[in-house]
Protein backbone atom coordinates (compact mmCIF):
# COMPACT_ATOMS: atom_id res chain seq x y z
CA UNK A 1 0.00 0.00 0.00
CA UNK A 2 1.44 3.22 -0.51
CA UNK A 3 1.63 5.55 1.88
CA UNK A 4 0.00 9.19 1.00
CA UNK A 5 0.59 10.86 4.36
CA UNK A 6 3.13 10.65 7.62
CA UNK A 7 4.37 12.46 10.17
CA UNK A 8 7.05 14.93 9.39
CA UNK A 9 10.32 13.92 10.09
CA UNK A 10 11.07 17.30 12.10
CA UNK A 11 8.05 16.73 13.48
CA UNK A 12 8.51 15.15 17.05
CA UNK A 13 5.58 11.83 18.12
CA UNK A 14 4.69 13.40 20.94
CA UNK A 15 1.50 15.09 22.21
CA UNK A 16 1.21 18.99 22.12
CA UNK A 17 0.08 21.04 24.99
CA UNK A 18 -1.68 23.20 22.69
CA UNK A 19 -5.52 23.85 23.62
CA UNK A 20 -7.96 22.03 21.22
CA UNK A 21 -8.60 24.16 17.77
CA UNK A 22 -5.28 25.66 17.96
CA UNK A 23 -3.39 26.59 14.73
CA UNK A 24 -0.41 26.75 16.98
CA UNK A 25 -0.49 23.08 15.91
CA UNK A 26 -0.92 23.95 12.16
CA UNK A 27 1.86 26.01 11.66
CA UNK A 28 4.26 23.46 13.50
CA UNK A 29 3.44 21.10 10.89
CA UNK A 30 3.87 23.68 8.11
CA UNK A 31 7.13 24.43 9.38
CA UNK A 32 8.10 20.57 10.07
CA UNK A 33 6.83 19.66 6.09
CA UNK A 34 9.31 22.96 4.63
CA UNK A 35 12.16 21.29 6.98
CA UNK A 36 11.71 17.90 5.58
CA UNK A 37 11.38 18.96 1.91
CA UNK A 38 14.57 21.49 2.14
CA UNK A 39 16.43 18.33 3.88
CA UNK A 40 18.11 20.95 6.42
CA UNK A 41 17.04 19.15 9.66
CA UNK A 42 20.81 17.68 10.15
CA UNK A 43 21.77 21.44 10.53
CA UNK A 44 19.00 22.55 12.33
CA UNK A 45 19.33 24.49 15.44
CA UNK A 46 15.51 26.21 16.53
CA UNK A 47 15.01 28.69 19.29
CA UNK A 48 12.00 28.45 21.42
CA UNK A 49 10.62 31.16 22.83
CA UNK A 50 8.72 32.16 25.53
CA UNK A 51 4.51 32.34 25.35
CA UNK A 52 2.61 29.32 24.21
CA UNK A 53 5.10 28.18 22.16
CA UNK A 54 7.57 27.49 25.00
CA UNK A 55 7.46 23.78 24.95
CA UNK A 56 8.53 23.80 20.68
CA UNK A 57 11.53 22.39 21.61
CA UNK A 58 10.21 18.84 22.94
CA UNK A 59 8.26 19.44 19.29
CA UNK A 60 11.03 19.67 16.68
CA UNK A 61 13.46 16.92 16.04
CA UNK A 62 16.04 18.81 15.72
CA UNK A 63 19.00 20.62 18.77
CA UNK A 64 16.69 22.99 20.19
CA UNK A 65 17.63 26.39 22.97
CA UNK A 66 15.07 27.84 25.08
CA UNK A 67 15.11 31.69 25.28
CA UNK A 68 14.33 34.32 27.67
CA UNK A 69 11.42 36.31 26.90
CA UNK A 70 11.42 38.28 23.85
CA UNK A 71 15.31 37.04 23.15
CA UNK A 72 14.69 35.08 20.16
CA UNK A 73 16.65 36.66 17.76
CA UNK A 74 19.58 37.47 19.82
CA UNK A 75 19.95 33.67 20.60
CA UNK A 76 19.92 32.95 17.21
CA UNK A 77 22.20 35.13 16.13
CA UNK A 78 24.57 34.11 18.74
CA UNK A 79 24.12 30.22 17.20
CA UNK A 80 24.19 31.74 13.67
CA UNK A 81 27.47 33.29 14.04
CA UNK A 82 29.37 30.45 15.70
CA UNK A 83 27.85 27.86 12.88
CA UNK A 84 27.17 29.77 9.80
CA UNK A 85 26.06 26.47 8.47
CA UNK A 86 23.81 26.14 10.41
CA UNK A 87 20.19 26.32 9.59
CA UNK A 88 18.73 28.78 12.52
CA UNK A 89 14.88 29.79 13.08
CA UNK A 90 12.96 31.62 15.70
CA UNK A 91 9.87 30.63 16.74
CA UNK A 92 8.09 33.80 18.44
CA UNK A 93 4.23 34.60 19.48
CA UNK A 94 3.15 38.50 19.14
CA UNK A 95 3.97 39.08 22.78
CA UNK A 96 7.63 38.18 22.59
CA UNK A 97 8.19 39.49 19.49
CA UNK A 98 6.57 42.45 18.99
CA UNK A 99 6.51 43.85 22.90
CA UNK A 100 9.15 42.57 25.03
CA UNK A 101 11.53 41.13 22.00
CA UNK A 102 10.99 44.24 19.86
CA UNK A 103 14.52 45.44 20.34
CA UNK A 104 15.99 42.12 19.47
CA UNK A 105 13.48 41.57 16.84
CA UNK A 106 13.86 44.84 14.79
CA UNK A 107 18.46 45.06 15.28
CA UNK A 108 18.78 41.20 13.78
CA UNK A 109 16.39 42.57 11.28
CA UNK A 110 18.50 45.50 10.84
CA UNK A 111 21.92 44.02 10.81
CA UNK A 112 20.43 41.35 7.69
CA UNK A 113 20.94 38.86 10.53
CA UNK A 114 20.96 35.48 8.22
CA UNK A 115 18.12 33.70 10.22
CA UNK A 116 14.69 33.06 10.04
CA UNK A 117 11.92 33.82 12.41
CA UNK A 118 8.03 32.47 12.29
CA UNK A 119 6.05 34.78 13.99
CA UNK A 120 2.89 33.53 15.39
CA UNK A 121 0.21 36.42 15.66
CA UNK A 122 -2.94 35.39 16.93
CA UNK A 123 -3.59 39.19 18.86
CA UNK A 124 -3.23 38.20 22.71
CA UNK A 125 -1.22 36.55 25.28
CA UNK A 126 -1.99 33.18 25.43
CA UNK A 127 0.08 31.40 27.75
CA UNK A 128 -0.94 34.08 30.57
CA UNK A 129 -4.19 33.73 30.20
CA UNK A 130 -5.80 36.10 27.24
CA UNK A 131 -4.36 39.36 28.02
CA UNK A 132 -3.60 42.55 25.69
CA UNK A 133 -0.85 41.80 22.90
CA UNK A 134 1.09 44.28 21.08
CA UNK A 135 -1.48 43.03 17.97
CA UNK A 136 -4.47 43.01 19.90
CA UNK A 137 -7.12 44.85 18.03
CA UNK A 138 -8.72 48.20 18.72
CA UNK A 139 -12.21 47.24 20.39
CA UNK A 140 -10.97 44.00 21.21
CA UNK A 141 -11.47 42.61 24.74
CA UNK A 142 -8.85 40.89 26.30
CA UNK A 143 -8.15 40.59 30.36
CA UNK A 144 -6.37 43.63 30.33
CA UNK A 145 -8.42 45.53 28.20
CA UNK A 146 -12.07 44.33 29.80
CA UNK A 147 -13.45 47.43 27.68
CA UNK A 148 -12.03 47.09 24.97
CA UNK A 149 -8.43 47.67 23.52
CA UNK A 150 -8.54 52.17 23.32
CA UNK A 151 -6.27 53.64 21.13
CA UNK A 152 -6.40 56.91 23.87
CA UNK A 153 -5.08 54.94 26.45
CA UNK A 154 -3.50 51.72 25.38
CA UNK A 155 -2.36 52.97 21.94
CA UNK A 156 -2.57 51.07 18.14
CA UNK A 157 -1.76 47.56 17.56
CA UNK A 158 1.64 47.00 15.73
CA UNK A 159 1.88 45.99 12.50
CA UNK A 160 5.54 44.22 12.56
CA UNK A 161 5.55 43.32 8.60
CA UNK A 162 4.80 46.42 7.71
CA UNK A 163 7.90 47.86 9.78
CA UNK A 164 10.39 45.89 8.86
CA UNK A 165 9.86 46.07 5.01
CA UNK A 166 11.27 49.99 5.66
CA UNK A 167 14.14 48.17 6.81
CA UNK A 168 17.13 47.57 4.93
CA UNK A 169 18.63 44.43 6.35
CA UNK A 170 15.44 42.19 5.87
CA UNK A 171 15.25 39.72 2.87
CA UNK A 172 12.24 38.33 3.11
CA UNK A 173 9.02 39.41 5.02
CA UNK A 174 5.66 38.03 4.14
CA UNK A 175 2.22 37.49 6.14
CA UNK A 176 0.16 34.84 5.69
CA UNK A 177 -2.56 33.11 7.56
CA UNK A 178 -3.95 29.22 8.26
CA UNK A 179 -7.75 30.36 8.52
CA UNK A 180 -8.11 28.34 5.49
CA UNK A 181 -6.82 25.32 3.30
CA UNK A 182 -5.63 27.29 0.76
CA UNK A 183 -3.81 30.49 2.89
CA UNK A 184 -2.65 26.95 4.79
CA UNK A 185 -0.86 26.28 1.68
CA UNK A 186 0.40 29.31 0.88
CA UNK A 187 1.82 29.60 4.39
CA UNK A 188 3.86 26.36 4.02
CA UNK A 189 5.11 28.17 0.86
CA UNK A 190 6.42 31.18 2.49
CA UNK A 191 7.68 29.38 5.46
CA UNK A 192 9.74 27.76 2.70
CA UNK A 193 10.45 30.44 1.18
CA UNK A 194 11.87 32.04 4.57
CA UNK A 195 14.32 29.24 4.94
CA UNK A 196 15.40 29.35 1.28
CA UNK A 197 16.25 32.51 1.79
CA UNK A 198 18.46 31.93 4.43
CA UNK A 199 20.40 29.01 2.85
CA UNK A 200 20.60 31.13 -0.03
CA UNK A 201 22.57 33.55 2.56
CA UNK A 202 20.37 36.24 1.62
CA UNK A 203 19.65 37.33 5.59
CA UNK A 204 17.02 38.33 7.76
CA UNK A 205 13.54 36.35 6.74
CA UNK A 206 10.58 36.78 8.78
CA UNK A 207 6.77 35.18 8.05
CA UNK A 208 4.09 36.36 9.73
CA UNK A 209 1.10 34.14 10.46
CA UNK A 210 -2.14 35.11 11.99
CA UNK A 211 -3.54 32.39 13.80
CA UNK A 212 -6.49 31.72 16.42
CA UNK A 213 -6.71 31.31 19.94
CA UNK A 214 -10.03 30.08 20.34
CA UNK A 215 -9.71 29.72 24.51
CA UNK A 216 -8.72 33.14 25.08
CA UNK A 217 -10.88 34.76 22.51
CA UNK A 218 -13.81 32.52 24.09
CA UNK A 219 -14.69 31.00 20.84
CA UNK A 220 -15.17 28.13 18.80
CA UNK A 221 -12.68 26.89 16.96
CA UNK A 222 -14.19 27.62 13.78
CA UNK A 223 -15.91 31.03 14.99
CA UNK A 224 -12.26 31.90 15.62
CA UNK A 225 -11.21 31.23 11.75
CA UNK A 226 -14.13 33.50 11.23
CA UNK A 227 -13.24 36.21 13.55
CA UNK A 228 -9.35 36.22 12.31
CA UNK A 229 -10.94 36.76 8.59
CA UNK A 230 -13.20 39.08 9.85
CA UNK A 231 -11.58 41.56 12.21
CA UNK A 232 -7.41 40.68 11.78
CA UNK A 233 -7.23 40.54 8.12
CA UNK A 234 -7.88 44.19 7.33
CA UNK A 235 -6.16 45.28 9.58
CA UNK A 236 -3.28 42.52 8.99
CA UNK A 237 -3.17 42.40 4.94
CA UNK A 238 -1.91 39.50 3.95
CA UNK A 239 1.48 39.67 1.12
CA UNK A 240 4.57 39.89 0.74
CA UNK A 241 6.05 42.79 2.30
CA UNK A 242 9.64 42.67 1.29
CA UNK A 243 11.52 40.19 -1.04
CA UNK A 244 15.20 40.75 -2.48
CA UNK B 1 56.02 35.52 24.41
CA UNK B 2 58.14 36.45 27.38
CA UNK B 3 58.76 40.17 26.58
CA UNK B 4 56.65 42.83 28.76
CA UNK B 5 54.17 45.47 27.31
CA UNK B 6 52.95 48.17 28.57
CA UNK B 7 49.46 47.73 28.21
CA UNK B 8 46.15 49.38 29.70
CA UNK B 9 44.18 47.12 31.92
CA UNK B 10 41.06 46.50 29.61
CA UNK B 11 43.43 46.10 26.50
CA UNK B 12 45.00 43.59 28.61
CA UNK B 13 41.94 41.71 29.33
CA UNK B 14 40.91 41.50 25.93
CA UNK B 15 43.79 40.12 24.34
CA UNK B 16 44.21 37.53 27.51
CA UNK B 17 40.69 36.29 26.26
CA UNK B 18 41.62 35.55 22.82
CA UNK B 19 44.90 33.83 24.06
CA UNK B 20 42.42 32.03 25.89
CA UNK B 21 41.23 30.85 23.24
CA UNK B 22 38.20 33.21 23.18
CA UNK B 23 36.67 33.68 19.39
CA UNK B 24 33.42 35.34 20.16
CA UNK B 25 32.02 38.57 21.99
CA UNK B 26 29.11 39.94 22.26
CA UNK B 27 28.72 43.79 23.46
CA UNK B 28 27.77 46.99 24.26
CA UNK B 29 29.97 50.39 24.81
CA UNK B 30 29.81 52.01 28.36
CA UNK B 31 32.75 53.39 30.47
CA UNK B 32 35.00 52.61 31.84
CA UNK B 33 35.66 49.43 30.00
CA UNK B 34 34.86 50.54 26.59
CA UNK B 35 38.72 49.47 25.77
CA UNK B 36 37.59 45.53 25.67
CA UNK B 37 35.26 46.04 22.52
CA UNK B 38 37.29 48.37 20.50
CA UNK B 39 40.22 45.85 21.58
CA UNK B 40 38.03 43.40 20.04
CA UNK B 41 36.58 44.49 17.33
CA UNK B 42 40.11 45.07 16.11
CA UNK B 43 41.33 41.80 16.52
CA UNK B 44 38.37 39.37 16.68
CA UNK B 45 38.69 39.46 12.77
CA UNK B 46 42.45 38.81 12.52
CA UNK B 47 42.21 35.86 14.87
CA UNK B 48 38.89 34.43 12.38
CA UNK B 49 36.40 35.26 15.62
CA UNK B 50 33.39 37.33 15.67
CA UNK B 51 33.01 40.94 17.27
CA UNK B 52 29.05 42.23 17.43
CA UNK B 53 28.39 45.16 19.10
CA UNK B 54 24.64 44.49 19.81
CA UNK B 55 21.80 46.67 20.41
CA UNK B 56 21.71 46.48 24.09
CA UNK B 57 23.63 44.66 27.11
CA UNK B 58 20.48 42.59 26.90
CA UNK B 59 20.73 41.41 23.32
CA UNK B 60 24.61 40.81 23.79
CA UNK B 61 24.26 38.39 27.09
CA UNK B 62 21.57 36.49 25.27
CA UNK B 63 24.01 36.31 22.42
CA UNK B 64 26.32 35.10 24.75
CA UNK B 65 23.88 32.55 25.61
CA UNK B 66 23.12 31.43 21.94
CA UNK B 67 26.85 31.06 21.23
CA UNK B 68 27.76 29.29 24.54
CA UNK B 69 24.92 26.78 23.80
CA UNK B 70 26.40 25.79 20.12
CA UNK B 71 29.40 25.56 22.14
CA UNK B 72 31.37 28.50 21.43
CA UNK B 73 34.59 29.82 23.71
CA UNK B 74 32.90 33.22 24.59
CA UNK B 75 32.43 36.39 26.37
CA UNK B 76 30.93 39.57 27.24
CA UNK B 77 32.19 42.71 29.77
CA UNK B 78 30.23 45.83 30.44
CA UNK B 79 30.19 47.88 34.14
CA UNK B 80 28.37 47.57 36.61
CA UNK B 81 24.78 49.34 34.86
CA UNK B 82 24.93 47.35 31.93
CA UNK B 83 25.95 44.45 33.99
CA UNK B 84 22.43 44.78 36.19
CA UNK B 85 20.60 44.61 32.62
CA UNK B 86 22.76 41.16 32.11
CA UNK B 87 21.05 39.87 34.49
CA UNK B 88 18.30 38.23 32.99
CA UNK B 89 20.44 36.97 30.59
CA UNK B 90 23.17 35.21 33.20
CA UNK B 91 20.03 33.74 35.05
CA UNK B 92 19.34 32.02 32.11
CA UNK B 93 23.08 30.73 31.57
CA UNK B 94 23.14 29.05 34.80
CA UNK B 95 19.91 27.59 35.19
CA UNK B 96 20.84 25.76 31.24
CA UNK B 97 24.33 24.85 32.50
CA UNK B 98 26.65 26.81 29.90
CA UNK B 99 29.63 28.24 30.42
CA UNK B 100 31.35 31.93 29.83
CA UNK B 101 33.04 34.69 30.75
CA UNK B 102 31.74 37.94 32.06
CA UNK B 103 34.07 41.12 32.82
CA UNK B 104 32.66 43.78 35.36
CA UNK B 105 34.75 46.78 35.12
CA UNK B 106 33.09 48.04 38.02
CA UNK B 107 32.41 51.65 38.34
CA UNK B 108 30.10 53.93 41.48
CA UNK B 109 26.25 53.43 41.87
CA UNK B 110 23.63 53.23 41.86
CA UNK B 111 21.83 54.22 39.66
CA UNK B 112 23.99 55.57 36.65
CA UNK B 113 26.10 56.46 39.47
CA UNK B 114 29.75 57.72 37.86
CA UNK B 115 32.78 56.58 35.91
CA UNK B 116 35.42 56.03 38.52
CA UNK B 117 36.52 52.85 40.42
CA UNK B 118 34.28 51.11 42.90
CA UNK B 119 34.06 47.70 44.57
CA UNK B 120 29.67 48.08 45.18
CA UNK B 121 28.80 45.50 42.62
CA UNK B 122 30.26 42.83 45.27
CA UNK B 123 26.95 42.01 46.62
CA UNK B 124 25.55 41.70 42.68
CA UNK B 125 28.64 39.50 41.62
CA UNK B 126 28.62 37.47 44.79
CA UNK B 127 25.29 37.01 45.87
CA UNK B 128 23.38 36.75 43.04
CA UNK B 129 22.36 39.42 41.51
CA UNK B 130 19.64 37.49 38.98
CA UNK B 131 16.79 35.31 39.93
CA UNK B 132 17.48 32.06 41.38
CA UNK B 133 19.46 29.48 43.42
CA UNK B 134 23.29 29.98 41.93
CA UNK B 135 26.52 31.01 42.29
CA UNK B 136 28.61 32.91 40.08
CA UNK B 137 32.66 31.99 40.35
CA UNK B 138 34.01 35.53 40.96
CA UNK B 139 37.57 36.66 40.14
CA UNK B 140 39.20 39.44 41.42
CA UNK B 141 42.60 40.62 39.56
CA UNK B 142 44.28 42.86 41.29
CA UNK B 143 46.61 43.91 38.94
CA UNK B 144 46.81 44.14 35.12
CA UNK B 145 49.25 40.89 34.54
CA UNK B 146 46.89 39.00 37.56
CA UNK B 147 44.14 39.92 35.38
CA UNK B 148 45.67 38.52 32.63
CA UNK B 149 46.87 35.34 34.08
CA UNK B 150 43.55 34.67 35.25
CA UNK B 151 42.06 34.41 32.14
CA UNK B 152 42.57 31.14 31.19
CA UNK B 153 41.47 29.83 34.34
CA UNK B 154 38.63 31.84 33.75
CA UNK B 155 37.37 30.42 30.38
CA UNK B 156 38.79 26.92 31.27
CA UNK B 157 36.87 26.84 35.54
CA UNK B 158 33.42 27.75 33.29
CA UNK B 159 33.79 25.07 30.57
CA UNK B 160 35.17 22.59 33.41
CA UNK B 161 31.82 22.72 35.82
CA UNK B 162 29.59 24.72 32.89
CA UNK B 163 28.97 28.01 34.92
CA UNK B 164 29.44 31.85 33.83
CA UNK B 165 32.73 32.71 35.88
CA UNK B 166 32.78 36.89 36.35
CA UNK B 167 36.17 38.78 36.27
CA UNK B 168 35.65 41.40 38.44
CA UNK B 169 37.89 44.42 37.81
CA UNK B 170 37.39 48.06 39.27
CA UNK B 171 37.52 51.42 36.79
CA UNK B 172 41.50 51.65 38.25
CA UNK B 173 42.50 48.23 37.05
CA UNK B 174 40.88 48.94 33.65
CA UNK B 175 42.24 52.21 32.85
CA UNK B 176 45.70 51.49 34.36
CA UNK B 177 49.13 51.47 32.21
CA UNK B 178 51.25 48.43 34.13
CA UNK B 179 54.01 45.99 31.96
CA UNK B 180 52.31 42.68 31.43
CA UNK B 181 53.77 39.21 30.32
CA UNK B 182 51.72 37.06 28.20
CA UNK B 183 52.83 33.82 29.78
CA UNK B 184 52.54 30.63 27.93
CA UNK B 185 49.00 29.35 28.89
CA UNK B 186 48.93 25.31 29.31
CA UNK B 187 44.73 25.23 30.04
CA UNK B 188 43.15 22.04 31.53
CA UNK B 189 41.73 18.69 30.09
CA UNK B 190 38.44 19.53 29.54
CA UNK B 191 34.82 18.00 29.32
CA UNK B 192 33.58 17.90 25.72
CA UNK B 193 30.83 19.84 24.89
CA UNK B 194 29.61 17.19 22.25
CA UNK B 195 26.69 15.91 24.43
CA UNK B 196 24.85 19.09 24.64
CA UNK B 197 26.18 21.37 22.40
CA UNK B 198 23.08 22.74 19.51
CA UNK B 199 25.67 22.48 16.27
CA UNK B 200 23.33 20.47 14.23
CA UNK B 201 22.29 16.68 14.72
CA UNK B 202 24.17 16.27 11.59
CA UNK B 203 22.55 12.91 11.56
CA UNK B 204 24.51 11.07 13.96
CA UNK B 205 23.24 11.98 17.32
CA UNK B 206 19.73 12.73 18.94
CA UNK B 207 19.20 16.57 19.31
CA UNK B 208 20.67 18.46 21.96
CA UNK B 209 18.14 20.79 24.06
CA UNK B 210 19.52 23.76 26.01
CA UNK B 211 16.81 24.42 28.27
CA UNK B 212 16.45 26.45 31.77
CA UNK B 213 12.49 25.54 31.87
CA UNK B 214 11.68 22.58 34.32
CA UNK B 215 7.74 22.64 35.23
CA UNK B 216 8.43 19.46 37.61
CA UNK B 217 9.34 20.88 40.68
CA UNK B 218 11.19 17.78 41.53
CA UNK B 219 13.01 17.82 38.53
CA UNK B 220 13.94 21.47 38.69
CA UNK B 221 15.14 20.45 43.14
CA UNK B 222 16.93 17.82 41.54
CA UNK B 223 18.74 19.86 39.07
CA UNK B 224 19.81 22.90 41.29
CA UNK B 225 21.08 20.16 43.85
CA UNK B 226 23.34 18.74 40.90
CA UNK B 227 24.18 22.33 39.84
CA UNK B 228 25.38 22.62 44.07
CA UNK B 229 27.00 19.47 44.08
CA UNK B 230 29.21 21.26 41.35
CA UNK B 231 29.65 24.57 43.06
CA UNK B 232 31.08 22.22 45.99
CA UNK B 233 33.91 21.15 43.87
CA UNK B 234 34.51 24.72 42.85
CA UNK B 235 34.83 25.38 46.41
CA UNK B 236 37.15 22.48 47.26
CA UNK B 237 39.22 22.84 43.74
CA UNK B 238 39.42 26.70 42.87
CA UNK B 239 39.71 28.59 45.59
CA UNK B 240 42.45 31.71 45.50
CA UNK B 241 43.75 33.97 47.69
CA UNK B 242 46.79 35.51 48.94
CA UNK B 243 47.78 35.96 53.15
CA UNK B 244 50.77 38.45 53.60
CA UNK B 245 52.78 38.89 56.63
CA UNK B 246 49.48 36.87 58.80
CA UNK B 247 51.31 35.27 61.29
CA UNK B 248 52.46 38.05 63.77
CA UNK B 249 49.86 40.51 62.80
CA UNK B 250 48.07 41.96 65.65
CA UNK B 251 45.62 43.34 62.95
CA UNK B 252 44.98 41.86 59.85
CA UNK B 253 43.60 44.23 56.74
CA UNK B 254 41.66 42.07 53.95
CA UNK B 255 40.97 43.72 50.42
CA UNK B 256 40.45 42.60 47.28
CA UNK B 257 41.45 43.59 43.70
CA UNK B 258 43.13 47.58 43.28
CA UNK B 259 41.74 48.24 47.20
CA UNK B 260 44.50 45.17 48.10
CA UNK B 261 47.15 47.41 46.46
CA UNK B 262 46.25 50.52 48.54
CA UNK B 263 46.05 48.45 51.92
CA UNK B 264 49.26 46.29 51.11
CA UNK B 265 51.17 49.78 51.15
CA UNK B 266 49.77 50.80 54.06
CA UNK B 267 50.25 47.59 55.94
CA UNK B 268 54.28 48.52 54.29
CA UNK B 269 54.12 51.75 55.96
CA UNK B 270 52.69 50.27 59.41
CA UNK B 271 54.86 47.54 59.99
CA UNK B 272 58.01 50.17 59.15
CA UNK B 273 56.50 52.30 62.27
CA UNK B 274 55.87 48.81 64.22
CA UNK B 275 52.82 48.12 63.74
CA UNK B 276 52.42 44.10 63.06
CA UNK B 277 49.67 44.63 60.40
CA UNK B 278 48.92 41.26 57.93
CA UNK B 279 46.78 40.99 54.81
CA UNK B 280 44.59 38.49 53.24
CA UNK B 281 43.55 39.17 49.46
CA UNK B 282 40.63 37.34 48.86
CA UNK B 283 41.05 36.50 44.62
CA UNK B 284 37.88 34.30 44.27
CA UNK B 285 34.97 36.29 45.81
CA UNK B 286 33.20 33.35 45.26
CA UNK B 287 34.12 30.52 46.68
CA UNK B 288 35.05 33.06 49.40
CA UNK B 289 38.16 32.04 51.20
CA UNK B 290 37.03 31.29 54.77
CA UNK B 291 40.07 29.18 55.25
CA UNK B 292 42.39 31.87 55.34
CA UNK B 293 40.41 33.59 57.96
CA UNK B 294 40.05 30.38 60.21
CA UNK B 295 43.80 30.12 59.86
CA UNK B 296 44.51 34.25 60.82
CA UNK B 297 41.51 34.15 63.65
CA UNK B 298 43.55 31.92 65.74
CA UNK B 299 46.71 34.84 66.12
CA UNK B 300 45.16 37.79 65.30
CA UNK B 301 43.57 40.11 67.61
CA UNK B 302 41.41 42.01 64.91
CA UNK B 303 40.63 42.54 61.13
CA UNK B 304 39.85 45.46 59.12
CA UNK B 305 38.24 45.10 55.62
CA UNK B 306 39.02 47.67 53.31
CA UNK B 307 36.81 48.43 50.09
CA UNK B 308 35.50 50.75 47.77
CA UNK B 309 31.66 50.56 49.00
CA UNK B 310 29.81 51.11 51.89
CA UNK B 311 30.86 47.49 53.21
CA UNK B 312 30.01 44.54 51.13
CA UNK B 313 32.59 42.14 51.12
CA UNK B 314 32.70 42.92 54.89
CA UNK B 315 30.08 40.34 55.45
CA UNK B 316 31.48 37.66 54.23
CA UNK B 317 34.45 38.59 56.64
CA UNK B 318 32.06 38.74 59.56
CA UNK B 319 30.35 35.55 58.89
CA UNK B 320 34.22 33.43 58.09
CA UNK B 321 35.35 35.53 61.86
CA UNK B 322 31.56 33.97 62.96
CA UNK B 323 32.22 36.68 65.96
CA UNK B 324 35.28 35.12 66.83
CA UNK B 325 37.26 38.72 66.81
CA UNK B 326 36.50 42.20 66.16
CA UNK B 327 36.04 42.84 62.31
CA UNK B 328 35.99 46.33 61.36
CA UNK B 329 35.01 48.15 57.80
CA UNK B 330 36.81 51.15 56.14
CA UNK B 331 35.66 52.09 52.85
CA UNK B 332 35.18 55.16 50.04
CA UNK B 333 32.28 54.95 47.72
CA UNK B 334 31.12 56.53 44.72
CA UNK B 335 34.48 56.45 42.76
CA UNK B 336 37.07 57.72 45.48
CA UNK B 337 39.98 55.52 46.41
CA UNK B 338 41.28 55.08 49.89
CA UNK B 339 45.06 56.20 50.67
CA UNK B 340 47.24 54.38 52.50
CA UNK B 341 47.36 56.86 55.00
CA UNK B 342 43.71 56.66 55.62
CA UNK B 343 43.91 53.01 55.94
CA UNK B 344 46.70 53.78 58.80
CA UNK B 345 44.73 55.74 60.43
CA UNK B 346 41.96 53.71 61.09
CA UNK B 347 44.37 51.34 62.18
CA UNK B 348 46.25 53.25 65.01
CA UNK B 349 42.60 54.01 66.11
CA UNK B 350 41.67 49.92 66.36
CA UNK B 351 44.83 49.35 67.88
CA UNK B 352 44.65 52.52 70.23
CA UNK B 353 41.29 50.87 71.64
CA UNK B 354 39.37 54.14 69.83
CA UNK B 355 37.63 51.94 67.68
Amino acid sequence: MKKVFQRPEVLSDVVMHYCPGCTHGIIHRLVAEAIDELNIQDRLVGVASVGCSVFSYNYFECDMQQAAHGRAPAVATGIKRVHPNNIVFTYQGDGDLAAIGTAEMVHAAARGENITIIFVNNAIYGMTGGQMAPTTLLGQVTQTSPYGRNAETQGYPIKVCEMLATIEGTAYVERVSVDNVKNIMATKKAIKKAFQTQIDGKGFSLVEVLSTCPTNWGLSPVESLGWLRENMMPYYPLGIYKEK
Amino acid sequence: MSDKVLMKGNEAIAEAAIQAGCRYFFGYPITPQNEIPEYMSKRMPKVGGVYLQAESEVAAINMVYGAAGAGARVMTSSSSPGISLKQEGISYIVGSDLPCVIVNIVRGGPGLGGIQPAQSDYFQAVKGGAHGDYHLVVLAPSSVQEAVDLMTDAFDIADMYRVPVMLLGDGMLGQMMEPVEFKEQKGRDLPSKEAWATTGTKGKRRKNVVNSLYIDPKELEDLNIKRFERYKQIEANELRYEMINCDDADIVLVAYGTTARVANSAMRSARSEGLKVGLIRPITLWPFPVEAFQKAVQTTKAFLAVEMSMGQMVEDVRMAINGAKPVHFYGRTGGMVPTPSAIIEELKKILGGER
